[in-house]
């Protein structure tokens, strides 16, 4: 019998809540592991006073989790997390570790795996796990446009990232799983911690998080002012929906911020219906948005490339056409 | 601290405005990326900015350090003339195929070369490769603190480092002390254009080629034979859909919209 693989999740944690892509993330390495046959989930949480969010990990999936909390893991940093981590990993000798590109993981997965001086494959669009424990990575590079597999053949563990919004999260209500609680002190020492982090500010987005929204109502250079987004806005409010945006109308200063970017350096979405209006179609911003249900774009250009990845084209100035579609959504709800 | 000895680290890509035309070789499997204008990656040109920047602060010197082949020297000028005061190539066959903890060897090994550095800056992603994992990785490689998607950077004169890394909603301030590496994310900063004073002065400014000797880097260690990940097939993703268009006078444009909403279940 083939030897059991040990597939590792490593759970984020922002305040004591467990990031979304953690959840995805072990959503995914349990259907690694069916696909395998015969492979064991483990979810590895670092924090502190994080209790509470490990117990319900095995609710989305994991058989196992390593829980190490103690007070210098509070905030995220660098080289306090890849030093548990690299040493659990080396105790431990999981076959796979896959991390979530959030902001930190981004940075936490290429440190470790040069500690480790293993490979590592950058926000993986797809995995798959054979029997024999080869895992095979896509990775998305040129913007998107191409997209690679990439293998980790000798080194252990295969790493990889993986963005906010690519798989989904799975709700067991009833698994439980075995909880192993991991001593800080003997995974961290204090004279090998340069760096400190010395507070965290978030500021919750008002409204619907893109990610979450049934309907995108998306802009691009061509909405042409902050006068004109405001359109977008209304348009999204009818649905509950939330407003993307493609990077030229983000450093215009129009949108909602930099969570609200939609496409390969933002967010991967795939809401019900999109409708983008004023966006040319790069690829940079349709990799996207490209699991989405219904895509429908308004350019005033017939040629615009964006019409190739749409189900619905209209070719006309949205000025003349949104405040038309709003006054008959408004008309529709009454 | 008697000025900075800042090096940037610098990757020639091709124009991201060109990549809807590249091509897949169906034969070889291989990329055709020939005739592709080359530019500066431009997460880079911020970095560049950030490292200009502090040496007026702080005056000191600027390397920029590429790893690439020998023709991307062209690209590599554009950071001389930005105000980059020296430039090193590091070339060779060997390094080919590299992923990037190879390529990160390779960028440690010139800066060490280098001698005395206080600070590495990258940008924090490429436009073709994109993985962002170069910053931290040449930071580990190298020894020294590293941080990366950094949006703020304060640097003292006692070479205290106080920095802001992007969060998802908001940022984390982290605090340190040179040497230090930095990946610098494209909102610290506007990068300045080329002046037409400094292109003139770039013609003379110093550029070194470096390869595998050089460096003392064993082969098994770069390119394709010291990266521990290997490509498979590559693929072009299917974006393509229908189409359909759409036409009539607005009122009747809006209409369609509205029954095409309704049909895909996202109003009543
Ligand atoms: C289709 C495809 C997929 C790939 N996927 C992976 C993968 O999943 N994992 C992997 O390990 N490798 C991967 N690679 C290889 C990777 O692109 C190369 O190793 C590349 O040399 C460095 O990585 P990057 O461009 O992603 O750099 P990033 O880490 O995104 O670059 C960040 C910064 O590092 C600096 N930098 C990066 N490269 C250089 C350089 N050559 N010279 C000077 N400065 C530099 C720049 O300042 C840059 O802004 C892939 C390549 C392709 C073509
Ligand atoms: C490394 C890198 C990463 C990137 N990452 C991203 C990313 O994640 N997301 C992203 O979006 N971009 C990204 N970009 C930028 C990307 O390449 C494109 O430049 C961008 O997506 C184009 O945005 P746009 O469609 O809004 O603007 P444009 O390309 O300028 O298109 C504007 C469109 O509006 C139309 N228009 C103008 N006026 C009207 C009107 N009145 N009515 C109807 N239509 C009108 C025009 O016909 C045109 O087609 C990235 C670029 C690089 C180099």
């Amino acid at each position: 019998m083939e030897k059991k693989q040990v597939i590792w999740v490593i759970i984020e944690q922002v305040q004591g809540k467990t990031a979304a892509v953690s959840l995805e993330v072990l959503g995914k390495a349990c259907q690694l592991a069916a696909e395998a046959a015969n492979a064991q989930v483990v979810a590895v949480a670092l924090g502190s006073a994080i209790g509470p969010l490990a117990q319900q990990l095995p609710k989305h999936g994991a058989d196992k989790v390593f829980l190490v909390d103690d007070p210098r893991l509070e905030l995220y940093q660098n080289d306090t997390y890849s030093s548990v981590l690299r040493r659990l990993i080396e105790r431990e000798r999981p076959d796979v570790v896959l991390i979530g590109a959030s902001a930190s993981g981004e940075e936490l997965a290429p440190t470790l795996a040069a500690q480790l001086g293993t490979g590592l494959a950058a926000h993986c669009t797809n995995l798959r796990l054979a029997a024999d424990g080869t895992l095979t990575m896509l990775v998305p590079a040129f913007g998107g446009q191409v997209i690679g597999e990439i293998f980790c053949p000798v080194q252990r563990p295969q790493m990889a990232t993986i963005k906010p919004g690519v798989f989904s999260p799975v709700g067991l209500a009833e698994r439980t799983g075995e909880i192993v609680q991991e001593d800080g002190a003997s995974l961290l020492y204090d004279a090998e911690i340069r760096l400190r982090a010395t507070r965290l500010v978030v500021e919750e987005p008002p409204g619907m998080p893109i990610e979450q929204a049934d309907v995108i109502v998306a802009g691009g250079w061509g909405i042409g002012s902050r006068e004109n987004w405001r359109l977008l806005e209304e348009l999204a409010k009818e649905f509950n929906g939330a407003v993307g945006c493609t990077r030229p109308a983000l450093d215009q200063g129009w949108t909602g911020g930099e969570h609200t970017m939609i496409g390969s350096s933002g967010k991967t979405v795939r809401p019900k219906l999109y409708l983008g209006a004023g966006i040319s179609g790069a690829a940079h911003h349709m990799v996207g948005i490209k699991d989405s249900g219904v895509i429908i774009s308004v350019n005033r250009d017939k040629t615009a490339p964006i019409f190739q990845f749409s189900d619905y084209c209209v070719a006309a100035d949205f000025r003349d056409v949104l405040p038309e579609l709003l006054a008959q959504i408004r008309r529709a709800k009454h | 601290m008697k000025g900075l000895n800042i090096s940037v680290l610098v990757k020639p890509v091709p124009d991201p405005g060109c990549y809807e035309s590249i091509q897949i070789d169906p034969q070889t499997g291989i990329l055709v990326r020939e005739g592709l204008p080359n530019i500066l990656n431009p997460a880079d040109k911020h970095a560049l900015e950030a490292a200009l920047q502090l040496v007026e602060q702080h005056s000191g010197r600027v390397v920029m350090v590429s790893m690439a082949p020998p023709n991307a020297l062209e690209t590599v000028k554009e950071g001389l003339a930005m105000g980059a005061d020296e430039a090193w190539l590091l070339s060779d066959r060997a390094f080919a195929g590299a992923d990037t903890l190879a390529t990160s060897r390779v960028l440690a090994a010139g800066i060490k070369k280098l001698g005395l550095c206080d600070l590495v800056l990258a940008g924090s992603e490429s436009a073709d490769g994109g993985t962002a994992h170069v910053p931290s990785q040449v930071g580990e490689i190298l020894g020294i603190s590293h941080l990366t998607n950094v949006t703020w950077l304060n640097i003292d004169t006692d070479a205290n480092v106080r920095a802001r890394m992007k969060m998802e909603n908001g940022y984390i301030e982290v605090e340190g002390a040179l040497p230090m590496v930095i990946g610098v994310s494209r909102g610290m900063n506007v990068p300045r254009y080329t002046s037409l004073p400094g292109i003139l002065a770039a013609q003379d400014k110093p550029v070194k080629v470096l390869g595998l000797n050089n460096l003392g880097l064993d082969p098994g260690s770069v390119g394709l034979a010291g990266s521990p990940t290997q490509p498979g097939k590559l693929s072009r993703p299917e974006l393509k859909r229908q189409g359909e268009r759409l036409e009539g006078e607005p009122a009747e444009l809006a209409k369609r919209i509205v029954a095409i909403m309704r049909s895909s279940g996202v109003l009543s």
